[in-house]
């Protein structure tokens, strides 16, 4: 897929999200707008995957975990527009009985989805077995994970790291939301990260940067990511973002983390954000 | 009762967690530094690929499994009931029984009778914790033999299990072919004047009650009831139906075990005297596996107090 194109995925995407969010009044705008772009290549440029039919065994497709599940919205857009389910269900998201949960699960068999998430800091423990079944499988795939950085104050992480690299899991890249905010404001005010690239690196990583709102890097980053897999080693990609991305009064704040725009908000970011594939 | 030896249930995990490897090769174990403790030994010797030495990160671990099982992989995962449970509840809650996945969740050293290390490591609470849990199997072997068979039968189960067994050297009692079924008690002794219905060691335990009582005069019918979860309700109807009474014996807190879930099903359809022969509302302590019983009221004089006084409420 061409940049455009992304772009054009990426913009509905954002559409989609304020207009879930918005109607119940609830969820999660400001990370899910941020890895709007992220999602979009993954599923439109960047996996194997086979969304007609879908394999809770991922047997030679690629497979992506959702670590911080709070940003649903964007994931659920993303399998939507990409053919897991129809883009109608969209409207249920968080509704009573609906397969869109608040936060990702299994347990209503909504396609696209292989493991549940919100509590923080397990996916990438998740990510890392999966990861080592295909090894046992023979199966080349590769496993994508995201986090949030808040999320990397919760130990697990950490335990995570230390395994991948200590095992040399190389058919994982994972990738964090490095957008400098959680709820109760900027990570550095709440419990500073410190040196994540160098933090990383002493987990026995290879750290690579990245925009994640712009698709040349993006794509030129994973390229080369690609390229290093198989070679011992786990890979992180520390990926700077915008939480609210796409939305000017949702930028340059914690503060649309998890609140909803109201009626006359939504109006105005939908007027930000151009209708290109056609809202649910 | 013919006893056929004497050894720990864990070893009987390790024997059947070693012949599984050999029977599906989807079957891999991982575990949290306690290889020896847990017996896994065997099957890491034999399956080295399949072995997942995790080191002290049990979330890690659980979190691991549940991963594993994407891809069609049956994961074992081993450390002390403590670790296995209350330490990493919210990896399990999330990632194995809210996701439904095929983990085997088995964990050692479960109760008093891990003895000397005292009671940072003594959990009482586990059973509750898991049969709390939705989508949750829970299964509580009582003898080596019986180890054996559960490892063995909770691999051919898909979903969630917990399998808790324990670290001393007990009698074996089930036999080697004894047919197990999760999800069906198994009928030790049959009599008409009180059910007792036990898990893990204190069926042992309700062995040698049995015999005391039978010696004042006093028919037991003694139910192994290896599954707490599902729970073989009709096992205990029938019986109770027969007795008039019941006692239940575990090793175990009475908040959240195997007497709570008993007395659940006999209030709806049975209402019966029922006593509790379980630990009440406290942390264990270091000491021998059998003193620590005697001290927390789980000994056989305990049980056969427990069935005297359960008798005597009957009209």
């Amino acid at each position: 897929m061409n940049k455009q194109e992304l772009i054009e995925v990426s913009t509905q995407v954002r559409r989609d999200i304020v207009r879930m969010v918005s109607s119940v009044k609830s969820g999660h705008p400001g990370g899910s707008l941020g890895c709007a772009d992220f999602l979009t290549f993954l599923y439109f440029d960047c996996m194997t995957h086979n969304s007609k039919a879908f394999d809770m065994n991922a047997k030679n497709e690629d497979v992506f975990f959702l670590s911080n599940g709070h940003i649903s919205p964007v994931w659920y857009s993303v399998l939507a527009r990409s053919g897991y389910f129809p883009i109608s269900e969209l409207s249920t998201f968080r509704k009573i009985s609906s397969r869109l949960q608040g936060h990702p699960s299994t347990d209503k068999n909504l396609p696209g989805i292989r493991m549940a998430s919100g509590s923080l800091g397990q996916g990438l423990s998740v990510a890392l077995g999966t990861a080592e079944t295909k090894k046992l499988n023979n199966d080349p795939s590769i496993i994508y994970s995201l986090h949030g950085d808040g999320e990397l104050q919760e130990g697990q992480i950490w335990e995570a790291a230390m395994y991948a690299a200590a095992k040399g899991i190389d058919n994982i890249v994972a990738t964090i939301d490095y957008n400098g905010r959680q709820i109760d404001g900027d990570v550095d005010d709440v419990l500073s990260l410190g040196d994540l690239r160098q933090k990383w690196q002493a987990f026995g990583w290879e750290v690579y940067e990245m925009d994640g709102h712009d698709f040349d890097n993006i794509k030129e980053t994973f390229t080369t990511v690609k390229a290093e897999l198989g070679k011992g080693k786990p890979i992180l990609v520390l990926m700077k973002t915008e939480m609210g991305q796409g939305v000017d009064f949702m930028m340059g704040s914690h503060k649309w983390h998890g609140v909803a725009p109201n009626e006359e908000q939504l109006q105005s970011a939908l007027n930000q954000l151009t209708e290109t594939l056609g809202d649910y | 009762m013919e006893i056929l030896g004497n050894k720990d249930t864990r070893s009987g995990f390790g024997e059947g967690l070693a012949e599984l490897g050999a029977e599906n090769e989807n079957v891999v174990a991982l575990c949290a530094d306690l290889t020896g403790s847990l017996k896994m030994n065997a099957f890491q010797d034999a399956f080295p690929n399949r072995f997942f030495q995790v080191g002290i990160a049990e979330a890690n671990m659980i979190s691991l499994a549940a991963g594993m099982t994407i891809g069609g992989k049956i994961p074992f995962t081993g450390t002390f009931a403590n670790f296995s449970t209350g330490r990493v509840y919210d990896q399990i809650r999330q990632s194995i029984a809210y996701s439904k996945k095929n983990v085997k969740i088995c964990a050692s050293h479960a109760g008093l009778t891990l003895g000397e290390d005292g009671a940072t490591h003594q959990i009482l609470e586990d059973i509750g914790m898991m049969r709390m849990l939705p989508n949750m199997t829970v299964v509580v072997p009582a003898d080596f033999n019986q180890t054996k068979q559960a490892t063995k039968a909770i691999a051919k189960h898909d979903g969630p299990v917990y399998l808790r067994f324990g670290r001393p050297v007990m009698p074996i009692f089930v036999k080697p072919n004894a047919p197990f079924k999760i999800g069906k008690a198994q009928e030790v002794y049959t009599g008409t004047d009180v059910t007792i219905v036990a898990c893990g060691h204190m069926v042992w335990k309700s062995i040698e009650a049995a015999k005391v009582l039978t010696e004042k005069g006093i028919s037991v019918e003694l139910l192994n009831m290896h599954t707490i979860k599902p729970l073989d309700v009709s096992a205990i109807l029938d019986s109770v139906s027969k007795t008039g009474c019941i006692v239940t014996a575990e090793e175990h807190m009475a908040n959240g075990g195997l007497g709570e879930a008993v007395a659940q099903v006999l209030s709806k359809n049975h209402p019966c005297p029922h006593e509790f022969v379980a630990v009440n509302d406290s942390f264990g302590e270091s000491g021998k596996p059998m003193d620590l019983l005697d001290k927390y009221g789980l000994g056989t004089s305990n049980i056969v107090d427990a069935v005297e006084k359960a008798i005597g409420r009957k009209n």
